[in-house]
């Protein structure tokens, strides 16, 4: 079996290192096994990690953090354009993009991606503690989004479900945006430039509502009044 | 034997890991299971003091990990209950001596010869909060009826789940059913509405807890009191036990219980 090519050049932020495509298995054998051999070059390094189209699953990437980290070297970013992995790298603290331009095939998909600014997120679980959600177009979230999780809009956000972290609409600008929830009471809501602070929770059964700017000012009301 | 991995995390300090560790490998080992505890909290060790077995200490989790000494030599036996057995943490060293692949290969080892492994997590979320979750089978999250408590307890949950480790199991912790009574304590619904995992107890604070872990008895060993029987339950809860939670008003008197009676109908 012959082991994919793995490259390994300089960025500002470290290292990148890229594995050519082939099974995550052999992907990781002939990671581990380069690491092994530069490691008197490699002593401390860090390194944002590129791996093709392989999606990956949070066990798979935290076993492979925890074996870069027992070489003495810091794993701080992986690059996919699997969205599986990102969400996976994303979930372990990594990040997903680095401040370098990243090969042309994926800039090319990028920008495809964000010209229309209309794209939605969809996101089906609850955002916790420590959570962030970022879209340059709409979010959608069913579930809860607890206190100390964070959501960023370009566009409106609605949630299906209990919304009490941290949450801002039209965050390039976008007045018009629209923050909906089955409960609203974000710790803080912010709708383009406009911020408001602590919705105490009212007595009573909590009904549907929406943030949006009137006259200039974040206004609330019950999702029955429209 | 098969041993089945339990990690006790929380994400803040100070809600009662170490004590709940010490209480629940008590309690399990009461019902004659063969236990060991590790404290994974290197640098920072307490379960030895809280489990009384402080002045026993010669090996360490380190050492056994270095191959200083065999694993046996580190597992201190505690001589009144003979199946509940001690790993310490090392106080010289700090999180880093140890990696997740480690604790995984030690608990490994571990394994045939026991029933349960407790593992006691340090606070925090880096890499001895990991180290501590990297074996598990079962992680059980502490919190307190306080809103930062449960803010963090939270934010474990989600690491729980992103490490592929959940659902996590909750224990709420020193909770004061007068406080909750009186509408200034989050009661248990609240936390749970929040944190939308499974409770597996819930222990009422207790001062007595205090007394005995600063003689290093814990509650669950010696005779009668809520804190400990509450410990007791959640032991038998991770046996597989049917055991109703307890009436945390139940030690309160006839004319109060009476009189919640009329409250609750009345409504």
């Amino acid at each position: 079996m012959t082991l994919p090519k793995v490259e390994i050049k300089g960025i500002r932020d470290g290292l990148l290192v890229t594995v050519g495509e082939a099974s995550w298995e052999t992907q990781r054998e002939a990671l581990l096994a380069y690491l092994d051999e530069q490691s008197d070059f490699l002593q401390g390094a860090r390194l944002a990690l590129s791996i093709g189209n392989q999606p990956l699953r949070p066990v798979q990437l935290g076993r492979l953090r925890d074996e870069i980290s027992e070489r003495g070297l810091t794993l701080w970013a992986v690059l996919s354009d699997s969205p599986k992995t990102q969400e996976t790298a994303q979930n372990l603290g990594l990040a997903t993009r680095i401040s370098r331009p990243l090969p042309e095939r994926r800039i090319a998909r990028l920008d495809t991606r964000l010209e229309s600014g209309e794209q939605t997120m969809l996101v089906k679980r609850t955002l916790r503690s420590g959570y962030r959600l970022e879209n340059t177009g709409h979010i959608v979230v069913i579930g809860d989004v607890n206190p100390g999780a964070e959501i960023i809009a370009g566009g409106h956000v609605i949630v299906w479900g209990r919304l009490r972290g941290m949450v801002h609409a039209g965050a390039q600008g976008d007045e018009e945006a629209m923050v909906c929830a089955l409960e609203l009471f974000p710790t803080q809501l912010r709708i383009a430039s406009q911020v408001i602070t602590t919705l105490h929770r009212r007595r009573g059964k909590a009904v549907p509502s929406c943030a949006q700017i009137v006259d200039g000012a974040i206004v609330i009301r019950d999702w029955d009044a429209h | 034997m098969t041993a089945t991995v339990v990690t006790i995390t929380s994400g803040k300090g100070g809600v009662g890991k170490t004590t709940a560790t010490a209480n629940l490998a008590a309690a399990l080992a009461t019902e004659g299971q063969k236990v060991v505890c590790i404290d994974a909290d290197i640098g920072l060790r307490n379960l030895d003091v809280i489990l009384g077995l402080e002045n026993r200490i010669v090996y360490d989790l380190v050492d056994v990990i270095e191959g200083r000494c065999r694993l046996r030599q580190a597992m201190i036996r505690d001589k009144r209950l003979p199946e509940l057995y001690l790993i310490p943490a090392a106080q010289t060293r700090d999180k880093s001596a140890v990696s997740p692949s480690d604790m995984v290969r030690l608990c490994n080892e571990l394994r045939p010869e026991v029933d349960w492994i407790l593992l006691d997590s340090p606070a925090g979320i880096e890499r001895g909060f990991r180290n501590a979750i990297a074996p598990a089978d079962i992680v059980l999250v502490v919190t307190n009826p306080e809103v930062s408590a449960v803010r963090d307890a939270d934010r474990i949950i989600g690491l729980i789940e992103a490490e592929e480790k959940g659902p996590a199991r909750l224990i709420i912790n020193r909770l004061k059913p007068e406080m909750v009574r009186r509408g200034d304590m989050l009661d248990i619904d609240d936390v749970l509405e929040l944190l939308a995992v499974e409770l597996i107890g819930v222990v009422p604070d207790d001062e007595q807890v205090v007394v005995s872990a600063n003689r290093g008895l814990p509650v669950a060993m010696d005779g009668n009191n809520q804190a400990g029987k509450a410990f007791k339950n959640i032991a038998r809860r991770l046996l597989g036990h049917k055991v109703p939670f307890m009436d945390l008003e139940a030690n309160k008197g006839f004319f109060d219980r009476l009189a919640r009676f009329f409250r609750t109908t009345g409504e």
